[in-house]
């Protein structure tokens, strides 16, 4: 708990940075599924870190210790977390949450407009072709997904560059694109630290339906050809006013990778980022069940305090717990207590009320 | 679409299915300026297709509404049906202008391009054109 529940943390704060940057020497393919597991590791680090700091602050909230039955004093002696540090953990978390919810809705609306416009479409295969001279394409994902282009856009191109664009439109839906881009800009809104993957992976997605695309005409310079004519036919049509930044966009270095040899594939760099997920993962149950270590050992002197004028019952009660008592005393002292932990409140009560009923001195489990 | 996984539509040097076919010839459709014969359609395909299956596919399109068809000469003339494609793309223009919810649901075959970008793609056409 002392170290292990800021791996994660530290984890999702550099490695989105250094993923996203190695991603983009990996095969397109590969490189998109390494994005959206350090988005999901990453993620759930994240959450979960900042839940186990916010919780092991907020249960030494006198009255909520008083709910678990655990001692304040004891929870602050064994919680290794410095207050402040647990209370910012709690509104990181906060927000954290809410822009999740906030960004969970927004997606879903989106996807209904998506769905929406996938019905008004005429109906009839897959490719709608819009009346319009504005050269523009697109993949609306629905069931099924279709593809969407202008007439703009298929005049600009020749036979093999339409069949080119076709396919590329086709992988995003065949390959459920969209699924991966609404991953990331979850993962983003949760913490925007992530945001390079949500960058970086809409490239790859491109990039993967491109190679997908010269796979199927059978020819990457074809693919190249295409992107380069389509995107100058949009920006010369003045739809999209073109950018002031010098920094090249990602159309002209798709067509570069499409004009170089395709990228070799490397194992390594998916294994080391593989281990360090792994690393996340692993500190991230380590922290959790020292978190639950914690609360035990609070609560134990409690309820060996409450035993003590009972110690008879406790055989007819717990009885059946006797022998492994002797093992694990710590353990057992809990059972008897009546209550398996924070999550079975409705085990606490028998357990506490025959202690009562027989008049015996029942000390709040408060010091 | 329920076709795709069927190759039986597929002929040519690729082996493609019948759904991509179907798109591939509406496609030549609207990028043609004047209504098409099935033989043209053909050649519009690089003439990678066996002139029977230009012909079911050309049917298939009809059947839809998709297309529409005018007796030329011996044959028919085939163009794509523009009424409901005009509709559509008047509705759609919404979604498309629509920034942010847009990029939630939509992957566009290119993006916006720099200056340098342009001349970069420009000298990548032009060379090859020229081999």
């Amino acid at each position: 708990m002392h170290i292990t529940v800021y791996i994660p943390l530290l984890i999702a704060a550099l490695a989105p940075a250094v993923v996203a940057r190695a991603a983009r020497r990996l095969p397109p393919r590969p490189a998109a599924w390494a994005l959206l597991c350090t988005a999901a590791v990453a993620t759930a680090g994240w959450l979960g870190s900042l839940a186990l700091l916010a919780f092991a602050t907020l249960v030494q909230i006198p009255g909520i210790a008083r709910e678990g039955h655990w001692s304040p004093q004891l929870l602050r002696a064994a919680d290794p977390v410095f207050g402040p540090v647990g209370v910012l953990g709690a509104l990181a978390l906060a927000a954290s949450a809410a822009a999740l919810g906030t960004a969970a809705l927004r997606q879903a609306a989106a996807h209904r407009l998506a769905r929406r416009e996938v019905r008004r479409l005429p109906s009839g295969g897959e490719l709608a072709v819009l009346d319009d001279d504005t050269p523009d394409a697109f993949a609306l994902p629905g069931a099924p997904g279709r593809i969407v282009v202008t007439r703009g856009m298929l005049r600009s191109l020749d036979h093999v560059e339409r069949q080119a664009l076709l396919a590329h439109e086709r992988a995003h839906l065949a390959h459920r694109h969209h699924r991966f881009l609404a991953a990331w800009r979850l993962a983003a809104a949760v913490n925007p630290l992530l945001r390079p993957l949500a960058d970086t992976g809409a490239f790859m997605l491109e990039r993967w339906a491109d190679e997908d695309a010269a796979t199927a005409v059978g020819d990457r310079t074809v693919v190249a050809r295409a992107l380069a004519r389509a995107a100058l036919a949009t920006a010369g049509s003045g739809a999209r006013p073109a950018r002031l930044a010098a920094a090249s966009g990602a159309v002209p270095q798709r067509v570069r990778a499409l004009v170089a040899p395709p990228p070799a594939h490397r194992p390594l760099p998916l294994l080391a980022g593989g281990l360090v997920l792994a690393v996340s993962c692993a500190s991230l149950t380590s922290a959790a069940s020292d978190s639950d270590r914690m609360l035990d050992t609070a609560r134990m002197p409690a309820c060996s305090h409450v035993e003590a004028p009972g110690n008879q019952d406790d055989h007819r009660i717990g009885g059946r717990h006797h022998d492994d008592r002797d093992e694990h005393p710590q353990r057992d002292s809990r059972r008897a207590c009546g209550g398996e932990g924070p999550d079975s409140p409705e085990h606490q009560l028998p357990a506490w009320e025959p202690a009562a009923d027989r008049g015996s001195p029942v000390p709040r489990p408060v010091h | 679409m329920s076709d795709d996984t069927h190759a039986d539509g597929a002929c040519g040097a690729l082996r493609r299915p019948r759904g991509a076919l179907e798109s591939e010839v509406l496609a030549a459709l609207w990028a043609a300026d004047s209504p098409l014969s099935a033989t043209q359609v053909r050649e519009a395909l690089s003439g990678d297709l066996a002139y029977t299956t230009v012909m079911t596919i050309l049917a298939r399109l009809h059947d839809k509404g998709l297309v529409a068809r005018h007796a030329r000469g011996r044959g028919y003339a085939y163009e794509p049906t523009r009424d409901e494609a005009a509709h559509t793309a008047e509705q759609m223009r919404s979604l498309l202008e629509r920034g942010s919810d847009r990029q939630a649901t939509l992957a566009r075959f290119v993006s916006e391009l720099s200056r340098q970008d342009e001349e970069f793609l420009q000298r990548l056409l032009t060379g090859q054109q020229e081999p």
